[in-house]
């Protein structure tokens, strides 16, 4: 009889602050009980830019504010079973998406790039330019929620999600019982 | 004391002559969502997550009267699907970004969803509308870009702050809650109103400012109970 192989487990920060990889960690020891269940493919935890293998968990943390976030995020749902948006970044925008409306702005893209490096107060820019080069990925006009580039099979939210519902939400994939949430676990924030 | 009664989803509510659905569910401990009826002030009827069926038709439970044994449903699988998309769409048309709000927490809305088991805003496309944020009062700031048009600030100010400081402009997809002034500073707006009372608008649109952000992740409002558990929890079986 061959032994059941560990689950294969990638995960992505895209348009994110890092905070729900971090949240990741909160489960604390239960990591231990984890990682006894699965293994780390293509991630920030273990370095790997590319996918070894096919992988039957993607998580996502954070939406789309640029060409390389859109390929990367093609490319997990391309090599995942099963894709999951992780806190309200990857859900709906969350922080990022702030430069799409609420700047009152007729183009808001460039009044953000604006502010940020040539008319903000406070501001040391000797050059009193946008950044523009070749090297850098290219902006989208907006910040993406992750559904509506690839199709999103589950949602975990929060900003961030705690340890705890990222942990049974986790467990109960992979023994193939998640049914959604309690609602009393349900956080935007 | 009550003049007849009521079934809500097989549960017999006593009801008097003049209270709405919504009002008798109330006293009876059986929570009904809603969003634009506040206890105090007058029934508008507008936002509609308070539908029910009432003998098989869909009304608004906040302005419809009880009466003698008609059959209510209130929760079940379709009409928490209407409800939902009602909010979802609520969520799609103006620029809520939760992790930001001063709100969060003690948002109406945002509770609502979460009792909705939502686990995201909304599926449709946000609409992200371009609205300014007005600051010029010294104690309040009005966002409308987390406004529902519930019109609670509307009734408040208008029938217990006897001021009418709110109201609607526009027709339609345009309808907007706007102030009777430039702007709010131009208002007879004040603090101490009613209708800038934490209580009265259900979302984060009227700030007091120097307030936000007071309490603690974990002792908001709605950390501690879904939204409608202190009307369930007056229910006695
Ligand atoms: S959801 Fe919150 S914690 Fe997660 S990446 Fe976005 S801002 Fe950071
Ligand atoms: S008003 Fe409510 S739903 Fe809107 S952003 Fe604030 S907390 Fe979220
Ligand atoms: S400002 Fe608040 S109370 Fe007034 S209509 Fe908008 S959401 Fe309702
Ligand atoms: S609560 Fe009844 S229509 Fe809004």
């Amino acid at each position: 009889m061959t032994e059941l192989r560990k689950a294969r487990v990638a995960t992505a920060s895209l348009a994110g602050c890092f905070g729900c990889h971090m949240a990741i960690l909160d489960m604390d020891e239960r990591l231990i009980d984890l990682m006894s269940k699965v293994e780390i493919d293509r991630s920030p935890l273990t370095d790997f830019k590319q996918f070894t293998r096919r992988c039957d968990i993607g998580i996502i943390e954070g939406g789309c504010c640029n060409e390389e976030n859109v390929h990367v995020l093609q490319d997990f749902r391309r090599n995942c079973d099963v894709l999951i948006a992780l806190g309200q970044c990857a859900i709906m925008g969350g922080l990022p998406a702030m430069r799409n409306a609420i700047m009152h702005s007729d183009a808001p893209l460039r009044e953000c790039l604006e502010e940020a490096f040539i008319t903000g107060r406070n501001l040391t820019n000797a050059t009193h330019n946008i950044p523009n080069d070749p090297a850098l990925p290219l902006l989208l006009d907006e910040v993406y929620a992750c559904n509506e580039v690839v199709e999103i099979d589950h949602n975990i939210p929060g900003c961030a999600p705690s340890g705890d519902i990222i942990y049974d939400t986790l467990i109960k994939l992979l023994a193939g019982k998640f049914h959604g949430f309690e609602r009393e676990t349900i956080r935007f924030d | 004391m009550s003049d007849f009664s009521f079934m809500i989803d097989g549960v017999e509510i006593p009801a008097c002559e003049g209270q709405t659905i919504l009002e008798a569910a109330d006293a009876a401990g059986i929570y009904i969502p809603r969003l634009c009826d506040h206890e105090g002030l007058r029934h508008q009827g507008s936002c509609r997550v308070c539908t029910v069926k009432a003998n098989g038709r869909s009304v608004a439970a906040c302005t419809q009267p009880a009466a003698p044994d008609i059959l209510v449903e209130n929760e079940n699988a379709h009409i928490n699907k209407l409800r939902r998309d009602l909010v979802e769409m609520l969520f799609h048309e103006g620029n809520h970004l939760c992790p930001i709000c001063e709100a969060s927490g003690n948002c109406e809305l945002q509770a609502m969803a979460y009792r909705l088991d939502m686990t995201e805003p909304t599926q449709f496309p946000y609409l992200e509308p371009c609205r300014a944020l007005d600051a010029s009062h010294p104690d309040i700031a009005l966002d409308t870009n987390r406004c529902i048009s519930c019109g609670r600030c509307i009734r408040a100010s208008q029938d217990v702050d006897g001021k009418g400081v709110f109201g609607y402009v526009g027709r339609g997809i345009h309808r907007r809650v706007s102030v009777n002034g430039d702007t709010l500073a131009d208002t007879d707006a004040e603090v101490t109103d009613f209708a800038i009372s934490s209580e009265v608008c259900p979302v984060g649109c009227i700030i007091r400012k120097r307030e936000g952000f007071t309490t603690p992740i974990g002792e908001r409002e709605f950390d501690k109970a879904l939204i409608g558990h202190d009307i369930e929890e007056k229910r006695d079986d």
